[in-house]
This record gives C-alpha cells, structure tokens and sequence, in this order.
C-alpha cells in the first residue's frame, strides 16, 4: 500500500476578499474613471473580485498625488521618521503574513508553501532592509548628500506580486521618493491589500498610490510627464516599449526583463543536490520565473545518470490545489500564458525535441501544465531560445568546459546562470565568463534583500536589491 | 623655393590598423578659422560595422586582462602622448583655435585624466563591488563587470580633453570602443589613435571613425551587437539624440544620454562614466563542509 | 585482499579489489553540497501529513520501532517489560500493531527470545542485538567476532554492529570493509537462518555528507542489510538530511546492483511528527518498496509512546497524555 497523502488545505477564512476594489489614490480607495475588470483564481477559475481600471484621469490624479506627497511630505521627511514607517510596514506583513500567503496563493495560482515560505517571508525582509537605509543614504557610496528623484512610476509583473511591489516600493520609499504602482492585470489583490497596510501603518497620503488596470494603464504611467523615474518588471517586449516611451525624456529608467538561463552541471557536480537545483530552477512557481533555469546544459558524460535522477525526482512533484500545503506546483497563471506554455511545448515537439512528463493528474477547471522537460535539445530549436515562461526545461548537453560558456552565453538575454561543480576553480572561471547578472554555483533561485537583482543584455538594466537596488532612486 | 610639405593622410583606426574608409569619401577638415588642414576619412556604415567586429573580437582579450595589466597599459598611453604632446598641442590649438598656453593647459588635463582613469583600473571593482551579507549559509560578492562594445560618440567641441574623458572610462573596466569622433575637430583622435597603435593597447579595443555623428550613430545605435552607447557627441542634438535612443531600445542597449551642453570637461568627472558601463554581477555559492 | 562481498556487480567488484582502488571509488561518488542537502531535508519537512495518511503513518512507524535499551542498567526484568511492550505496545488496543524488534545487549538476547517465546512467538517481533564491542567499536577483531558469534548464538535475528571509525576516518577503507565482511560471515548460521546484519556508521563522528555518503557505501558493496546511523550514544545521532543521504544511497546501489539494502536511524527520533517526516524522506527519495519494516527501522525507545498517544488521538478524537501508556 502506498503512502499517499491526504489533502492538507490552508484555510482560506483567514483572507476577506471584497466584492469589488477601487484605486488606492492619496491614502484613500476611489473609483476608478475606466471600466472594472474580473480578476480570477487561475486554480478554479473562480471570480474572486471586481477590480477598477484606471483609466489616464485616474493616473493622473495617482501621480499629482504622489507629487504632492513627495514635495510636501516626504521628501523633506528626515530620513529615521521614513525609516520608521517603513518598518511598522514590514512588521505588518510578518503579522499579517498567513493572510498575504492565501490571497496570494488565491489570486496568483502559485502553491502556499511558497507564498508562505519564501514570497512573503521575503517581502517583510525587503521592507526591513531598505527601512534601515533611509537614514543612511550618505554612507551608500553616492556622494554625500545623495537626493531622491521624486515620482516613481512603477509597472510590475504577475509572477511575485506581492514580492515585486516590495522590490520597487521599499528602495524608492527608503530613498525618499513616493510611487504609483501598476500591478498586474491578473493578480491585484495583494497590491490592494498591501494599500490597507499603508493605511494601517498611518503612511501619509500620497506617498504610496496603486492603480490597477491592464497595459494601457501602465502605458499611462510610464508616459506621464509628472513621473521622474520608471521601474518596470516584466517582458523584454513590454520593456524595449518602455525604452523607446522614455527616449529622450530625462526619467530614469531601471528594467528587470526575461531570461533564458542555463543551468550548467558538470560531471563531477554534486549531482542529488544538482537535481534538486534543476527542479527548484525551473518547476518553482511554475516557472513563471524570469530567472529560471529554464536550459539544463549538462555534461555529456554524467547526462543519463543525472535524466535519470532527474525524471525520478519529477515523478514526486505533487501539481494541483495552490492552498495544498502539500503542493510543489499550482496553476498556470492565466489562459493566455497556458495557451502559450502550449504553444511553445508544441513547437518543441514538431522540431523533433523528445518530450516527457511525470504520470499526473491535472484538475479538469483552472490552467494545469504538467512538469515537463524535452531532451535531445539543440541551440537552434525554440525552446532553447525563447523564454516559456512554464514549468518546461529544455535539456542540452556539453562536453568541454568552453563549449558549456559557449552554449549558456549564447542567448539575447543576461539575467542568471548556474553552475553545479565541486571544483572550485572551475565555478569562479565559470562565474567568471558566464554574462549574467546573478551566477548561483551549486544553488539556484536564492534571492535575498541585501543581494542586487538584474541582467545583462536583453534582460534589463539596473539592479535591485542590496546596496546596488538604491542608485535606482537616487541622483 | 620653399619646401613643399609632406601632407598627412588621415585613416580611420579599427582592429589596431589604420584602413581608409571602406567607401573611399573623405572630407575636409580645416582649423578653427576656416582654412584647410587636412582631408580626414569619411567613416560610412560599413567601416561602423567593421569597427564593431573589431571591437567584439577584442573584448574577451581586453576584459579578461588583470586590471593592473589595463592600468598599466593606459598609463602607457598617458606616457606616450606626453612623449607626443607638442603635436596634441598643435593639433589641440588648431581644431579648438586655442592660444599656445591654453591648448598646452588642455594637453596637460587630457594626460592627466588618462593618469587618473588609469589608477581605477584596479579599484573600482572594490569600491563599486561589495560582499552581501544574505540570511542565509551562502557567500555571495557582486562585482562590476564591462558591460561589452560601447558605441561612444565623442564630444565635438572638446576634441582632445572630451574624447579622453569618454573613451578612457570606457575601456578602463575592460569594455571595448567604437568612438565616433568630434566632425569638425578629428585631428586630435587621429593622432590620438597613433598614440594608441603604439602604446599596448590591443588593436580593436579603441576604434576611432572619423565623420559624421549623425550619419554613422544611428547604425550603431541599433547595431545588435553593441551593448552600450554614449550619446555625449551629440549634446543638445534633442531630435537626433532621441532618435538615437528609441533604436537603441532595439537590444537594450545602456543609453549615457545626450546632455543639453557640452560638459566643462576640466571638472571631476566622478564615477558616472565608468558606472554607466559597467554591469553588476552576483555571484552566490553555499557555505559547507 | 581477504574480503570479497557478494555483489554481482562487475563494476563494484573491481572496486573492492584493494586499498587502493576501494579509496578511488569512494572518492569517485559524486559529493553532497551540505546546505542544498539540508535545504532538501528541510523541505521534504514541511509536508503536511493529515487523516488518512497520517494514520496510515503512524501505523507504519510503529511496525518500523526497533524498540531499544541499551544501558549499563539493563537488567531481565526491564528487558522483559520492553519485550512485552514490543509484541503489545498498546494493551488497550489489540488491532495496535507490534514494533518491529527488541534491541538490547548480546547478554540480553535470551531474555528477550523467552519474553517473546513465552507469548508464543507469533508477534513477529525480532531480536536485535548491538555487537563488535558497541558502542566505540575499539577491540580487537577475533574480540568484536566473538561478541557477534555470542549475540547469533543466543538466537538474535539482527546483529547491530558498528565501523571502525577510527580506521575509516584515517583513510584505512580495507580496514573497515574487511571487519565488515568478517562480521557478515559471524551472522552466519549452520541452519542458513542467518542473522541480518545492520551496519551502524555513527554518522555523527564522521561529521560530512561526503563521508557517510561514502561510509555507506562501503558497508553496502561489504554485505551489510541494514545501514544505520548511529549508536544512540553520540551526538548528533540520527538527522533528517544524514538518514536522506543513506536513503539516496541505498536508492542508488539498488540502481546499479539490484540489490536492496534497508536504512535505520537511530537515536534523536523522539516524536510522531518527526517520525512522519522520515516516512516522506523514505517516500519520496527511495521510493514506496522502502516503505516496509524490513527496509525501514527507527531505532528509538520514547518515540514509541508518541506515535501511541497521537495513534490514540487519531481514534478517539481527542488529544491522550502519558499515563495512558506504558513508561517500559
């Protein structure tokens, strides 16, 4: 008889989801001037609220409020009184975390053990260390008066909502700037829920703005004149758009766009710790990571030995309920991205590449991809070149250490790599010559506040996190 | 019978070797009063692109030499101008139509800028650089790395001191260059490329076209092989810089972009114009036994 | 070279050929990253087990109990009370399963075999003994032979002994693989009846992943049943990541020999919920054919009142406390 698990749900009474949202605009919720729109749990394709589209009248008032807020308040608040309120917040998502984790889990379609474990857990960290910033701002290395910039449009993605918000609204809040933020047309809910915690920690009016709405409402944003800096996390499309938008404008510009990262495994890698990373790489958060491994190079020699590990550790991935604590892979995001997971899985096919998932059930409502990995991989193919945005790893072998930096460098985009050997020379040369902003060596998918976040090439520029996050919001 | 003079052909400088330009124009060039100096290469899209090939095959070499190794090479480069500067001073007074001692004055702020870039060579990485305390069992250091070829327009006013200041913090971190020189006022990156061919400094990592910003930068703006691309050349240049950005968004190039005047090259530069080059990469590795 | 295991593996037998190429093949293994091994512990950690596989767990973990005393106080009448409690753990209960086997001293082994006789014999119960001058394992060989010889005398099934530390740490693999095939060959009966024999590591004095990564393997390619972690009598005893990397091990030496091998952890494992959490590891890292008392123990003493009181909770619905069982 099998050890088969129970279903183990996280209880969802603990979040009070409203029938509908408006814009969160100085301080205060207001309707929005565009049409609302439904957001939905991509796990059972459920309506869980209304949402306000905020149309340009909408972004508008967001940004003079901010503007306001940023000349009359607080840019001239000293720098420990921001500090403070940036650590009530971060103490207000530690209370409330459990809340966050479900609604999260809920609106995004991603599995509570990793909204509880990492995103939220993360998030409060992020607040705590840019809190401590604020007051420090002429010890960061940028001179000794160094100033905010002012508004900060802010555009992020759907993949880490809550984590995104946190990554653009704690550096610019700790530099003294204020924001108008533009979550994702799937998943505002936290945003909103993150605004009531403005609220509750009494940050003044103005300082922080969510409109939520589609493209066209972050078209607005980013276009807005009022606005002196734009952040934008998401598709290198969306991102050359808004590079093109700010050309000859003097806003200053930080973009985290896709990837296409190579995971590279050596045959002398710790090779059950490797598998591990491969499958944190590119199954965490269904993969809807701008910074999955998402091309395993790996090692001609040891590549059987390791598909195989690989393929059995795949077999124990658990896909379904995103409130299953149980759970290692939820729902696909949306119908759009499902469809194109699909699309690029097809291609795959067609172009002759082998492709294999674990025996598992999928629910019949909601978007369902399976865990999947395609072998006999070649650089030419589409899935070694474009980024899938799903739980899909295209597998690729090497057999010298040159032709590993060859294979993994050659892509448009920068953002990460890794890098699985015991010999330590041989990861920092690697390190060394692999063009990415984040190299983990027998790690993948670590991120932490004080560490900064970005690629190289077509994946962006300027960083987050860390020390490095804080020239983003300063001149 | 007075002497006739040997005149100077002026060429253009890519991969470490001195071509005319591929498409056989070139144009006058006279001082700053209007007279005829000399006719310099006309460099056209092709020669652009030449010089980018150039430029990338140099740039494994030239990033994976030690920094001391590409301090010690500029600082060959400040040595060998000094060795050279009566003729920096000359072609300095009769590009920018300075006096004798002010011309001398911007020779001496252009070797001492490039004395200056030099000593970063082996610093910026620590004080660009740092270790990340993270919560966890993990060491992880961010380090500055060259962002790759950088398009660099040259200032067109300041011919020697401005080229100096753009091209130096360029190629100090291990970036290579493709500079498109001042239009009118070529003569002083001309003879700064000689200086250059003789100084250590690999061929391609500093490619010098001589001619027209606005004809040649758009290719490189939207070159995809470029990385990055300093707009400073083309200062109050609104349309053209603009233009300029909105192709370099084709690859995300990292835009310096175009001030509304020329700089006052004599102040301290600061940092910006090695940061605006350089790419910040974190490298994590677990702590264990 | 006297030892020669019984491995059909062509690859492996090469490998045990000498000092030398045994020390090649050890440090051939691939390593254990610590942290991204105790990041993976961690997280099989975190699975939630409720309702039926809970008491499907607990059930499961009972029947794993080898149900231990190992102490200079050990007398017949404790160990009497312990057998007891083996074959019946909870008298209230009779559909509550028996342990899987007694534990004790070789000197024990008697007293244990006529508690159990006495019931009749039909518990399934065995008898465990801890030889090769357990716990520090420091005697002469013919010494550490005669106490297994002793222990399979008196009628044990399963022969506990521990490696030579001491040689594995200074790099004398022979050593250790010889004392181990020795002591495989003292298991032996006339009958072929032969006692099991469980390789205890002491993982706590080997203090890397790497090194019981490969301690495991030695005493596997040796003839060892049974890998276990520890004596109970140094800390660290038996931790989630160590008994997840013997677990790996044995997964990977049945890949390359068809041959399986159980694991037992020992020591440390005090309460139902950490027990569950070595049930997901056995799960999910070497699969469901480990999942079975014959492949899975724990060595432990209290943890066999946890998994009464919350077997008892599971049933009654309502949370027990300890004068409800047995304190033996």
């Amino acid at each position: 008889m099998g050890f088969e698990y129970a279903p183990a749900p996280e209880s969802r009474s603990i979040v009070d989801i409203k029938p509908s949202y408006g814009l969160f605009v100085n301080g205060e919720f207001v309707d929005g001037h565009g049409k609302s729109f439904k957001t939905i749990s991509p796990a059972t394709e459920e309506v869980l609220a209304e949402v306000a589209e905020a149309d340009e009248s909408d972004v508008d008032a967001a940004v003079k409020a901010a503007r306001r807020a940023y000349e009359k308040v607080w840019g001239p608040m000293p720098g420990r009184e921001r500090a403070k309120y940036l650590y009530r917040i971060a103490r207000i998502i530690q209370e409330r975390s459990r809340e966050l984790a479900v609604l999260e889990s809920l609106d995004n379609g991603k599995p509570i053990k990793e909204s509880r474990d990492v995103d939220v857990p993360t998030v409060a960290a992020h607040f705590f260390y840019y809190a401590g910033w604020a007051d420090k701002l002429e010890y960061a290395g940028r001179g000794a008066d160094p100033r905010p910039l002012g508004v900060a449009g802010q555009v992020i993605p759907w993949n880490f909502p809550l984590l995104m918000l946190a990554w653009k609204i704690a550096p610019a809040l700790a530099c003294g700037n204020t924001v108008v933020l533009k979550p994702a047309e799937t998943t505002p809910l936290t945003a909103l829920l993150f605004a009531e915690i403005c609220q509750q920690a009494d940050l003044p009016p103005g300082v922080v703005n969510i409109v939520t709405g589609a493209g066209a409402t972050g078209q607005a944003l980013v276009g807005h004149a009022g606005v002196d800096k734009v952040a934008f996390t998401g598709s290198t499309e969306v991102g050359k758009a808004i590079a093109r938008a700010v050309a000859g404008t003097d806003k200053k510009v930080t973009l985290e766009l896709g990837g296409k990262a190579a995971n590279v495994v050596f045959d002398d890698a710790p090779l059950d710790q490797a598998v591990e990373g491969i499958v944190n790489g590119i199954f965490f958060n269904q993969g809807h990571v701008c910074c999955a491994g998402s091309r395993l190079l790996v090692q001609e020699s040891v590549a059987d030995e390791l598909l195989a590990k690989l393929k059995r550790r795949m077999s124990t991935l658990r896909v379904g309920d995103p409130l299953d604590k149980n759970t290692d892979i939820g729902a696909i995001n949306s119908a759009e991205q499902l469809a194109k997971i699909r699309d690029l899985s097809e291609i795959g096919e067609s172009e002759g590449a082998g492709r294999w998932s674990p025996a598992c059930d999928l629910p019949t409502t909601g978007f369902w991809f399976p865990p999947t990995l395609f072998t006999g991989v070649s650089q030419a193919h589409r899935i070694a070149r474009e980024e899938i945005f799903g739980p899909v790893l295209s597998v690729l072998t090497f057999r010298t250490p040159s032709e590993a930096v060859e294979k993994a460098n050659n892509t448009p985009y920068g953002l990460s790599a890794g890098v699985w050997t015991e010999k330590g020379s041989r990861i920092l040369s690697m390190a060394n010559q692999l063009r990415a902003g984040v190299v983990w060596a027998n790690t993948f998918n670590k991120f932490d506040p004080t560490s900064p976040f970005g690629g190289f090439k077509e994946s962006g520029y300027g960083r987050e996190g860390g020390r490095h996050g804080l020239e983003a919001y300063l001149k | 019978m007075s002497r006739i003079d040997v005149r100077k052909t002026y060429k253009l400088y890519i991969g470490g070797a001195f071509p005319r330009s591929e498409s056989g124009h070139s144009y006058e060039v006279a001082d700053s009063k209007g007279k005829f100096v000399a006719n310099a290469a006309l460099a056209s899209r092709k020669d652009a692109r030449d010089a980018v090939v150039a430029a990338r095959k140099a740039f494994a070499g030239w990033s994976g030499r030690t920094a001391y190794n590409r301090a010690q090479i500029l600082y060959r480069v400040a040595e060998v101008m000094e060795d050279r500067r009566p003729q920096f001073v000359q072609a300095t007074q009769q590009s920018e139509g300075l006096s004798a001692g002010k011309a001398d004055k911007v020779v001496d702020e252009a070797i001492d800028r490039l004395v200056w870039y030099a000593g970063w060579a082996d610093k910026v990485t620590q004080v660009v650089g740092n270790a990340n305390p993270v919560g966890g069992p993990f060491f992880n250091l961010s380090t500055p790395e060259p962002t790759g070829v950088v398009a660099v327009l040259a200032p067109q006013a300041s011919s020697l001191l401005g080229l100096v200041s753009v091209v130096a913090p360029a190629i100090v971190t291990g970036n290579t260059v493709v500079v498109v020189s001042s239009y009118e006022r070529p003569l002083p990156a001309v003879t700064f490329s000689e200086v250059l061919a003789t100084s250590d400094v690999p061929g391609g990592v500093v490619n010098i076209l001589t001619g027209s910003a606005a004809t040649i930068a758009p290719w490189l703006a939207a070159h995809m092989d470029v990385n990055a691309i300093d707009l400073t050349g083309v200062a109050g240049e609104t349309a053209l810089a603009t233009e300029l950005e909105v192709a370099a968004a084709d690859n995300l190039k990292r835009v310096r972009r175009a001030p509304a005047t020329e700089p006052d090259w004599t102040l301290d530069p600061g940092l910006e114009p090695i940061t605006a080059f350089l790419e910040i990469k974190t490298v994590w590795h677990p702590i264990g036994v | 070279m006297s030892g020669t295991s019984t491995i059909p593996d062509p690859g492996l037998e090469d490998a045990t050929r000498s000092e030398a190429s045994l020390r090649r093949f050890l440090h051939g293994l691939p390593g254990v990253d610590q942290v991204g091994a105790e990041a993976r512990a961690a997280g099989l950690g975190t699975r939630s087990i409720k309702t039926s596989a809970k008491e499907f767990a607990l059930d499961l973990a009972i029947r794993m109990v080898d149900l231990t005393t190992l102490e200079g106080q050990d007398t017949p009448g404790k160990v009497r009370a312990l057998a007891s409690k083996a074959m019946r753990p909870d008298p209230a209960d009779p559909s509550c399963p028996s342990v899987a086997a007694v534990c004790v001293y070789p000197d024990m082994v008697a007293t244990v075999k006529d508690t159990l006789g006495a019931a009749g014999g039909a518990s399934g119960v065995h008898v465990a003994a801890v030889a090769t001058a357990f716990p520090s394992g420091r005697a002469a060989l013919d010494v550490k032979l005669a106490d297994t010889r002793d222990a399979v005398e008196a009628g044990a099934d399963e022969i506990d002994m521990v490696i030579d530390r001491g040689a594995f740490l200074s790099g004398r693999y022979q050593q250790v693989f010889d004392e181990i095939v020795a002591t495989k060959r003292a298991c032996a009966r006339p009958s072929g009846d032969d006692a099991h024999l469980k390789v205890i590591l002491e993982t706590g004095e080997l203090q890397t992943y790497d090194n019981v990564r490969r301690a495991s393997w030695l005493a596997m390619m040796a003839g060892a049943d049974f890998i276990k972690t520890s004596t109970g009598k140094v800390q660290p005893a038996a931790t989630l990541p160590v008994t997840m990397i013997m677990l790996e091990a044995v997964r990977d030496f049945r890949e390359q020999t068809g041959q399986m091998v159980g694991v037992k952890p020992a020591g440390g494992i005090r309460t139902a919920k950490d027990a569950i959490k070595y049930l997901v590891t056995v799960n999910e890292v070497a699969g469901q054919d480990w999942l079975d008392p014959d492949w899975f123990r724990f060595g432990a003493s209290t943890l066999l009142n946890d998994l009464l009181m919350q077997r008892t909770k599971m049933r009654t619905g309502r949370y027990s406390g300890p004068d409800y069982f047995t304190l033996d």
